[in-house]
């Protein structure tokens, strides 16, 4: 058939963020192609979850509502969206690279025997009609563009925050299509079962922060990133962090800004001590004004800051520090 | 509880991309793979912990590390048997040569099917490619359950295995049946080091090669062919030109910059 189909994680009927993103990709996608965009809806407590669909663009909703659905489990959701793609025939299929389309996606795409792009920084629709997969590779050294030429659906799952959430102007006269969840599971499906949960929200919000100070791997310890919260204050900023930093156990996994964290795009971004590869960059390159601080003039980010200070990040911080508070009214 | 429990450990040896310096690109744009080391992806090495902290509980237990990759592979196999593993297979074949993560899952899980283990564990994902895909498509080949991002396994309650589980949010205890496919979290304990008397044991082991042979299957799903995604461009970095303004880390050009972004409205 001629579709996009957009998986729409949600949790007791609250679509995540993600999941909007992503239909409002999918309508220009499905725009380009001329061909419908669909959302395919899977849990608990669904009840009129559909509005909101239909105001980011979807033109069916099918959703696949049991108590048994919610929390996520991989084998229930798995051989409902396998058994709908398999009856749809979508052309795309798209899924929010977290813990669950990440857990779900490939086990779809291995049923499915079609090919699958993990954490797309972007996607189009090339002149050959197809879909133009494209990602940092190699610990974000490269980019490569990855296409699927001959298998359906073409899949790729992409991070929160990539893509933009943009409501349509006038919501679509959208249809709801119930998926009857006995056709498509069996109690085998359960298999797995969850014995305890704890889900916390994060408290940190570098995503809606509009100015980030941010460290890299250069800033050297977890006591000198002390500094950079101290800036951040000062400012009424959020600290984030590189994924070198966090890796070394500089910072919280919560503060990864990049390709395999979350994608911002603040008013100014300061880059303490952060060479600059692109597995960052990806996340943070449409910050409206980037200031870096680095001992190495020849650092890659460099090229893409409006300013750069040269110089050792536990000199710069204390006396930017003291300028604001010389130079705040 | 299992008195025998056959686990094999899948790892990739992958370019240590977390070091890469300044010749690791050629003059035309493809990765240098010569100045790249080549290493025990880490992921698999937090799996590899797991999987011998069960052997530890379980008397019987036996854990084998399955490896797909040129020869030289085989040193990822004994990094294995240096830690504590009782044996491996590398999994080589020219037929194999430019699989994707789909054909790799196939390939993987041929082998898993001579292997017959009881439980499969796997990094979550390999440094190279950070896709995650591997672990539950072959999951999903062999028609077992998986349990990704484990970061504990909290032991047995009967016949199944307890598994925490690292999210994105939270965490997450599930119970899972026998055989299944695990992979490990980056936050998972570390692996042990190697053990001295294994290194010097093990330093020359031969790792037994297995082909298409001898794993069977439809050679249609291997390699090249087996590979539903194409690379259709490679594009080395470049950063836009922008106009950079340079300031030294003097107190006078911070002072002046920051006054600038206060009468912007960029802070303050």
């Amino acid at each position: 058939m001629n579709n996009i189909i957009v998986y729409c994680e949600n949790q007791d009927g609250k679509i995540a963020d993600v999941s909007l993103e992503l239909l409002t990709k999918g309508r220009s996608l499905a725009g380009r192609l001329g061909c419908k965009l669909d959302a395919l809806v899977v849990g608990a407590h669904l009840k009129g979850v559909e509005k909101e669909l239909y105001a980011f663009g979807a033109d069916t909703v099918f959703i696949a509502e049991d108590a048994r659905l919610c929390p996520y489990l991989t084998l229930p959701h798995a051989a409902i969206t396998i058994g709908l793609f398999r009856e749809e025939q979508p052309q795309i299929a798209l899924f929010g690279a977290t813990s669950i389309g990440r857990d779900l996606a490939p086990r779809v795409s291995s049923a499915l025997q079609s090919g699958l792009t993990a954490d797309c920084t972007s996607l189009e629709i090339g002149e050959d009609n197809l879909l133009y997969q494209i990602r940092p590779a190699l610990g974000g050294n490269i980019i490569a563009t990855i296409i699927n030429p001959d298998h359906r659906p073409q899949m790729a799952t992409v991070r929160e925050g990539v893509m933009k959430k943009e409501p349509v102007a006038l919501p679509v006269a959208g249809k709801l299509q119930i998926l009857e969840v006995a056709k498509y599971v069996q109690d085998s499906d359960f298999t797995v079962s969850i014995i305890e949960r704890h889900i916390e929200e994060s408290k940190i919000d570098i995503k809606g922060a509009p100015v980030i100070v941010a460290g890299g791997y250069g800033v050297g310890s977890k006591e000198k990133f002390e500094l950079l919260f101290d800036l951040a204050k000062v400012l009424g900023a959020e600290v984030g962090a590189s994924r070198a930093a966090v890796d070394a156990g500089f910072a919280d996994h919560a503060r990864q800004i990049g390709q395999t964290g979350v994608t911002v795009r603040p008013k100014l971004y300061i880059a303490c001590g952060i060479s600059g590869q692109i597995q960052h960059t990806a996340g943070m390159d449409q910050s409206a004004m980037i200031i870096s601080i680095n001992t190495d003039p020849g650092a890659p980010i460099n090229r893409m800051a409006d300013y750069v200070i040269e110089g050792d990040v536990h000199e710069v911080i204390p006396k930017m520090i003291q300028a604001y508070k010389q130079n705040s009214r | 509880m299992y008195q025998k429990l056959k686990i094999v450990v899948l790892a990739k040896q992958v370019p240590d991309t977390r070091n890469v310096g300044k010749n690791a690109m050629k003059e035309d744009g493809t990765v240098n793979r010569a100045v790249l080391p080549a290493i025990f992806n880490p992921d698999d090495m937090n799996a590899l912990e797991q999987a011998l902290r069960l052997k530890e509980l379980l008397p019987n237990a036996t854990v084998e590390v399955l490896s797909m990759g040129p020869e030289r592979a085989a040193d990822i196999i004994r990094e294995g048997l240096f830690r504590g593993a009782d044996g491996g297979i590398l999994l080589t074949d020219r037929a194999f040569a430019g699989a994707d993560t789909l054909a790799t899952s196939y390939a993987l899980a041929q082998a898993i099917r001579r292997m017959q283990p009881d439980l499969v564990m796997a990094g979550r994902q390999a440094i190279d490619g950070d896709t995650a895909q591997v672990g539950p498509q072959v999951a999903e080949k062999l028609n077992w359950p998986q349990v990704t991002y484990a970061e504990d396994i909290a032991g047995f309650d009967g016949d199944r295995i307890i598994v925490k589980r690292r999210l994105e949010n939270g965490v997450e205890q599930v119970a899972a049946p026998l055989p299944l496919v695990v992979t490990v979290h980056g936050s998972a304990a570390s692996c042990r080091p190697r053990h001295a008397k294994r290194l010097m044991k093990y330093k020359k082991a031969h790792i037994p090669q297995w082909g298409v042979d001898d794993v069977g299957g439809d050679r249609q799903q291997y390699g090249l062919a087996g590979s539903p995604t194409r690379v259709k461009k490679i594009e080395n970095i470049v950063f836009q030109a922008k106009e950079t303004r340079h300031l030294s880390a003097s107190q006078e050009e911070i002072n002046g910059l920051i006054r600038e972004l206060i009468n912007n409205h960029t802070i303050g």
